[in-house]
């Protein structure tokens, strides 16, 4: 039934007239103009020695590079190591974040217990702490996982406390009278209500944990894609340090687009179509 | 239990009370209501008559006194409720345990006329589509104390009248002992066997008005009871 709906929403919507259909391609046609003329004046900067490769390599040269580094497995490699950190301390800042926030937002003993301590937390400056995490833990994994791990905690803490304190009480109300038990109450009511402010919550964990990310590699790394943009500006190679930044951002649009894909889903029943 | 409760009251209420910190809302209310009674309740707003029913659904705790209430108490709020997360179906088989609660809720559904809509999201349904589901959803439950809050009161006229023959046909099939809040005097007169005002706290009167169904709005009895309750609500009746 809800496909037979939707298959109504997306009739009506390719029988609207193509003229508009039309413009929206030559708009988004348009938007790629100015990037690309970047890019072409970018270029002829660089063959024409106006900006010399030690301040910033020409396009073609990144490219080309890009796929040396792939051939030869330089950059897969980092990536994965990077990958690896960035996806370890989202695990354990995500279970922390969640463990946290639902003992903080589901009773008032957790509150007074968690919420004092994350509130103070959360002022400290994030970057701040690499020093101490230096000192504490030296320059191997577990500082890096740990700071990509605290980035992720306050973020989503903070959107799951205040969803959780937001869930519909009449809902609540509803689950008595159905005499609905603990975990039924957990899984029909409280966690549909809460998931769209969790996952604005992660959107932001996400972002700060490349931030993290970036940071933590920065400082002391011998593998990764962090150790890789150190090493290149040792040598003056400014194509391997924008292969490297093309890098993570590349990751941090698909780990994005990952979430965003969780939200349509988890999101379906305010966005199919109303039958009025 | 079975045949206890077939002579016995469904509700019984010795001296409750509610308070809400200095202010009496309940005080002192002594009620029964027999298995299959379908009673309605009229009372100017903050008279205490949506407490009676909270306490009855089991939502106030904080009562003092005798209370017994359904063994199987089911609710319909002003506003549907449901959850906007589930279908249709899902909403009515919320909580229902054992093999065939799908099979139920579907056939709760086509009982309130709503059948082929299963799987369509609540915000999908119109507002009285709405509130039959949350009827659906209180029927299939099989409950022996059916709590009924205004639940016809967001609804426009036409959409009532159709929503208040639902419910009567409903408890004529399956008599569960029907307690509607409302402040309609004519549709607790329409629909209820007994009704009941209350008014600071206590229950300013309660008679039978036993008419044959389907009652109309212009029988001479209605009307006159009609004015009378009006009176005893404090207002006057233009039309009487």
């Amino acid at each position: 039934m809800a496909a037979t709906t939707t298959a109504i929403g997306a009739a009506a919507r390719s029988a609207a007239p193509t003229r508009r259909t039309k413009r929206r391609w030559l708009h988004s046609g348009l938007r790629w103009v100015s990037p690309v003329a970047i890019l072409l004046l970018w270029q002829a900067l660089s063959a024409t020695g106006v900006l010399p490769e030690k301040t910033l390599a020409g396009p073609a040269q990144i490219f080309a590079t890009a796929a040396d580094l792939i051939q030869s497995g330089e950059l897969p490699a980092a990536l994965w190591v990077s990958l690896q950190r960035a996806l370890l301390g989202l695990l354990f800042g995500t279970v922390a974040g969640i463990v946290l926030g639902v003992a903080a937002g589901a009773s008032r003993l957790g509150d007074l217990a968690v919420d004092p301590p994350m509130q103070m937390l959360r002022t400290i400056p994030l970057f701040g702490l690499v020093p101490l995490f230096i000192l504490w833990f030296g320059i191997g994994e577990t500082p890096k996982v740990l700071l990509v791990a605290l980035g992720v905690v306050i973020p989503l803490y903070l959107n799951l406390v205040a969803a959780l304190r937001g869930v519909d009480p009449e809902l609540l109300e509803v689950a008595d009278t159905l005499r609905l038990r603990r975990l039924e109450r957990w899984r029909h009511v409280i966690v549909p209500a809460v998931l769209p402010g969790a996952l604005v919550g992660f959107r932001q964990s996400l972002g700060i944990a490349w931030l993290a990310l970036i940071v933590a590699e920065q400082i002391a790394a011998s593998k990764g894609l962090g150790y890789m943009i150190n090493n290149a500006r040792d040598f003056l190679q400014t194509d391997v340090i924008v292969v490297g930044l093309l890098a993570y951002a590349i990751l941090g649009l698909l780990t994005d687009g990952l979430v965003r894909v969780l939200e349509t889903r988890a999101l379906r029943y305010r966005d199919e179509g109303v039958r009025a | 239990m079975s045949t206890a409760t077939r002579t016995d009251s469904v509700v019984r209420l010795r001296g409750l009370r509610r308070t809400f910190a200095d202010h009496v809302v309940l005080d002192d209310l002594d009620l029964d209501i027999s298995p299959g009674e379908f009673v309605g309740v009229l009372g100017r707003s903050g008279s205490g008559k949506t407490t009676l029913l909270r306490a009855l659904a089991g939502l106030d705790v904080d009562t003092t006194g005798e209370l017994r209430t359904g063994a199987k108490p089911a609710v319909v709020f002003q506003d549907p409720r449901l959850l906007p997360w589930r279908s249709v179906i899902d909403n009515v088989a919320l909580g229902l345990r054992g093999d065939g609660a799908q099979r139920r809720a579907r056939e709760a559904l086509v009982e309130v006329g709503l059948d082929g809509r299963d799987e369509a999201w609540p915000r999908q349904l119109s507002g009285g589509q709405r509130q039959r589901v949350s009827l659906a959803r209180a029927l299939v439950r099989e409950p022996d104390l059916l709590l009924l809050d205004e639940p016809f009161s967001a609804l426009d006229a036409l959409t009532r009248v159709g929503a208040q023959r639902l419910v009567q046909s409903l408890w004529e099939r399956y008599r569960p002992a029907v307690l509607l809040v409302t402040h309609d005097v004519e549709e607790s007169l329409l629909l209820a066997d007994r009704t009941i005002v209350i008014g600071d706290g206590r229950i300013l009167y309660d008679e039978r008005f036993e008419l044959e169904r389907p009652r109309r709005r212009d029988h001479p009895e209605l009307v006159a009871r009609r004015a009378e309750l009006l009176h005893l609500l404090g207002v006057e009746d233009a039309a009487a």
